[in-house]
């Protein structure tokens, strides 16, 4: 330890790094006390969710506590005991100071939200009081734990125990999704989050999450594929109930919308602001050639020749488009793409007959667009599959991950080419690209019209999942939200742009809050995750790498620093 | 292939007329004629702002000259830079334009575009012309590397290799699309004389592979021990052009050099 200026403050700072085990035993404490305090009543009044004024018997926002606590205990046990080399080789403290965090922020919130929704701090049980103050205890103990190093676990473990090791996780996931969309509170649903993000973060810290992470990547394919199942078993938890199998089917739609921007976005680096012209061409053909009464062609040919027919159109679309509107970059190129995708609805909703010729019954959209009949299955109806009966949502579901399937490999394909580099190439210095012999423009048409395609491709599948399209369901905000998805998510990454379009659908779902101030929470989102964390929430490595610059160079000076002084 | 060494017909390499590029008001080239021959190492000199980089933006497509006319071993050079380089000449910039989050590796597959044709479609379905090419590809990046001295640092990402070895890397990206003419812009500023020498053997040894190169520099030891001839500009004009024993010695060459400043101020 340095010197330094010795004031009282260093001082007690140093006494309590000096005295580990006096701070261990304060974090066990406030852990248990914390634990403890789940088993008390917190609330005077049983209205606030979860009801929380039984003794004896964990509710509500007390569960999540309760198993924060509770993994921070396991955590400060292992560390004393002989297996902490094998678990926590970096040490404790990080972790469970997030964990602690974690457990104070759901305590002081549900505390205060008990005293707001039932009319004041007077309807907060005596428990509550004992599981705020434990829960400061916690956080404040947790504080004075020796910093840990950063933990690499790096077991290699036999191919079928890693295997398992994947099934177990996206198991998890899909446990911990479709529990999250059960609850119905937001108070709780919160606290879930909270919960979720303190468990995950103290997952970094300790490791873990990398590990698993690492494994991931040893057995890509097989990650993949389990992904994929895992996602095809989510209608099976669902039953009958179509709700959540609906809103799944638009958030799938979404994000395979977002995945094709992303090819645009992220892998060419043109911003487009008028991409959701594309999956309204899609749709458009889609419900023209769906056989509805308001359709004004009369042909209704199988789907699988509206899908092909609906990427071609929007193909040509995106030619015609791209076309002109390439030849300027950056800035300009959003503003003309921005206009042209107004240029679209506008156009959508002046073929009315009056204004235009009658294609498109202008602002009236087109309703009743019959459900799919795909390879003999009526979409409309429900199915029993393994003797389940599933919502006929489910069909649609089934359907967009096989999109999706297709998306992703189209995306990760392209990456991974010759064109890919070349993308790669124009977005890193255009003029060198050019001077190593790329026809920049070409490339970058090339992007912009397979991207149109597969949002052509989603918009055939929507026509149908919503059955009823108006030009309005394809105006310049969905754009900005297509865009906020990919960038919130992360650029160039597919799992990037997923994550985006289910955060981006699924917590107005939750939150009254959010749906009523979508655009203000969106944009603060937006501005925060730029201050912050500009890559997205899944980075592309590439893109980490241009944002970070100074700090990964700043770390490595570090890293030889330390190197040297060995 | 279209390298050099196979080609067996006679003739210039580069053959420019009149080049000339004027903007607005201000001529940068003026009516400059300029021709390689194979093999042949030739030397572009002058003050700052005689028109050195412009000239050669205007052989490489950059710039559509404003009159006059540039051949490629007598096939006529569009204004397109992608096309130019597709048809022969490859170049590298006075500022090194690499691409700086891509791996050494990347970058010079990158320079093979041009030379490899699969499409989107053959990309996504991955049959064997997709997996041969992209073979080939990756064994022709790594001789390159290994031929400009980079074999070890392939995987790095080119913004953390040395000044030294992002200009080799330029070079090697620039002669994977299998040119005739390498145009070099100030292949050796800011090096070291190590340095210099090295790249100076490097110039040589792409000869050997029967290029062509036009080197622009400022370091008159490194342009009159490396070119074969040796062509002045000032001030947009070809003040002479002759073996680096009779540029040194005309006296004009000196005077532009270190001017009168009445005569290097005006346009």
């Amino acid at each position: 330890m340095s010197g330094g200026a010795n004031t009282p403050l260093r001082r007690l700072v140093e006494k309590g790094r000096a005295s580990t085990a006096t701070a261990r035993t304060a974090t066990l404490l406030g852990a248990a006390s914390s634990l403890a305090s789940t088993f008390l009543a917190w609330s005077y009044g049983s209205a606030f969710p979860g009801d929380l004024t039984i003794y004896g018997y964990p509710g509500g926002a007390q569960v999540h506590v309760l198993v924060l606590a509770a993994v921070a205990i396991a955590l400060l046990l292992i560390e004393v005991s002989p297996l902490r080399r094998v678990v926590t080789p970096g040490g404790v403290g990080g972790t469970v100071r997030v964990l602690a965090s974690g457990v104070f922020l759901i305590t002081a919130f549900t505390v205060l939200a008990i005293g707001v929704e039932l009319g004041g701090l007077i309807n907060v049980e005596w428990g509550g009081w004992v599981a705020l103050v434990a829960a400061a205890v916690f956080a404040v103990a947790a504080r004075l734990l020796p910093a840990d190093r950063p933990a690499v676990w790096s077991y290699r473990l036999p191919d079928w125990v890693e295997f398992l090791v994947i099934a177990v996780v996206l198991g998890l996931a899909l446990a911990a999704f479709v529990q999250a969309l059960a609850i119905p509170e937001w108070e709780i649903f919160l606290c879930y989050l909270v919960a979720l993000g303190a468990a995950l973060a103290a997952a970094w810290r300790l490791g873990l999450a990398a590990w698993i992470s690492a494994v991931g990547a040893r057995h890509r394919g097989v990650t993949v594929t389990a992904a994929f199942v895992v996602a095809a078993a989510f209608p099976f938890t669902q039953g009958s109930d179509n709700h959540w199998l609906n809103v799944m089917v638009n958030v799938g739609i979404f994000a395979t919308t977002a995945i094709g921007l992303n090819i645009v976005v992220g892998l060419a680096g043109l911003l487009d602001l008028g991409y959701v012209a594309f999956l309204g061409v899609g749709a458009y053909v889609g419900a023209l050639l769906s056989g509805a009464a308001a359709s004004s062609i009369g042909w209704n040919p199988p789907f699988a020749v509206t899908v092909v027919i609906g990427a071609v159109v929007t193909a040509i679309v995106g030619v015609i488009i791209g076309t002109p509107t390439l030849r300027v970059r950056g800035d300009y190129l959003a503003i003309v793409t921005l206009g042209f995708g107004e240029i679209f609805r506008i156009t959508v909703n002046n073929l009315d007959g009056s204004t235009g010729p009658q294609v498109t019954n202008g602002p009236n959209g087109i309703p009743g667009i019959p459900d799919l009949v795909f390879l003999g299955v009526d979409f409309g109806q429900s199915h029993t599959i393994f003797g389940m009966n599933l919502g006929y949502f489910a069909n649609y579901f089934f359907l967009e991950l096989v999109l999706i399937a297709f998306v992703i490999l189209v995306f990760s394909r392209m990456n991974n080419s010759r064109l890919g580099r070349a993308w790669l190439a124009i977005r890193e210095d255009e003029v060198a690209a050019q001077a190593a012999g790329i026809n920049t423009f070409r490339l970058k048409l090339l992007a912009f019209a397979l991207g149109a395609t597969l949002a052509g491709m989603a918009g055939t599948i929507q026509a149908h999942a919503i059955s009823s399209i108006t030009p309005d369901s394809y105006q310049f905000l969905n754009s900005a939200f297509l865009v906020a998805a990919v960038v919130l998510g992360g650029m160039g990454t597919v799992t990037g742009a997923m994550l985006g379009s289910v955060v981006l659908l699924l917590l107005p779902e939750k939150f009254r809050f959010f749906q009523d101030n979508k655009l203000l929470i969106f944009g603060l989102t937006l501005v925060l995750m730029m201050r912050f964390r500009p890559e997205g929430m899944i980075a592309n490595k590439r893109r980490q790498a241009e944002f970070h610059e100074e700090e990964i160079s700043e770390r490595l000076g570090r890293e030889a620093q330390a190197e040297g002084a060995r | 292939m279209k390298s050099a060494g196979e080609d067996t017909q006679r003739g210039p390499v580069l053959e420019a007329s009149g080049v000339t590029m004027r903007f607005g008001g201000l001529t940068a080239v003026d009516g400059v004629d300029f021709t390689v021959g194979e093999r042949e190492i030739v030397g572009l000199i002058g003050p700052n702002g005689a028109g050195k980089t412009t000239f050669f933006n205007c052989l490489t497509g950059m710039y559509v000259p404003t009159a006059g006319r540039v051949t490629y071993r007598g096939t006529p050079l569009s204004g397109k830079p992608h096309l130019v380089t597709k048809t022969g000449i490859a170049r590298t910039f006075q500022n090194i334009r690499l691409f700086p989050n891509m791996t050494a590796l990347e970058n010079v597959k990158v320079g093979r575009h041009c030379r490899t044709t699969v499409g989107a479609l053959s990309a996504l379905v991955r049959g064997p012309k997709y997996r041969r090419e992209e073979r080939e590809t990756e064994a022709r990046a790594r001789e390159l590397l290994d031929f400009v001295g980079l074999a070890d640092t392939s995987d790095g990402l080119a913004r953390n290799l040395s000044y030294g070895d992002q200009r080799r890397l330029e070079i090697a990206r620039a002669l994977a699309s299998d040119p005739g003419l390498l145009l070099l812009d100030e292949p050796t500023a800011g090096m070291n004389p190590q340095e210099t020498q090295q790249t100076k053997d490097l110039v040589f040894k792409i000869r050997e592979r029967g290029l062509a190169v036009v080197v622009i520099e400022h370091d008159m030891r490194f342009i009159f021990t490396l070119c074969d001839r040796v062509a002045v500009l000032v001030q947009g004009r070809k003040l002479t052009e002759g073996s680096p024993g009779e540029v040194q010695r005309d006296e004009r060459v000196i005077a532009a050099y270190i001017g009168t400043p009445a005569g290097s101020e005006q346009s």
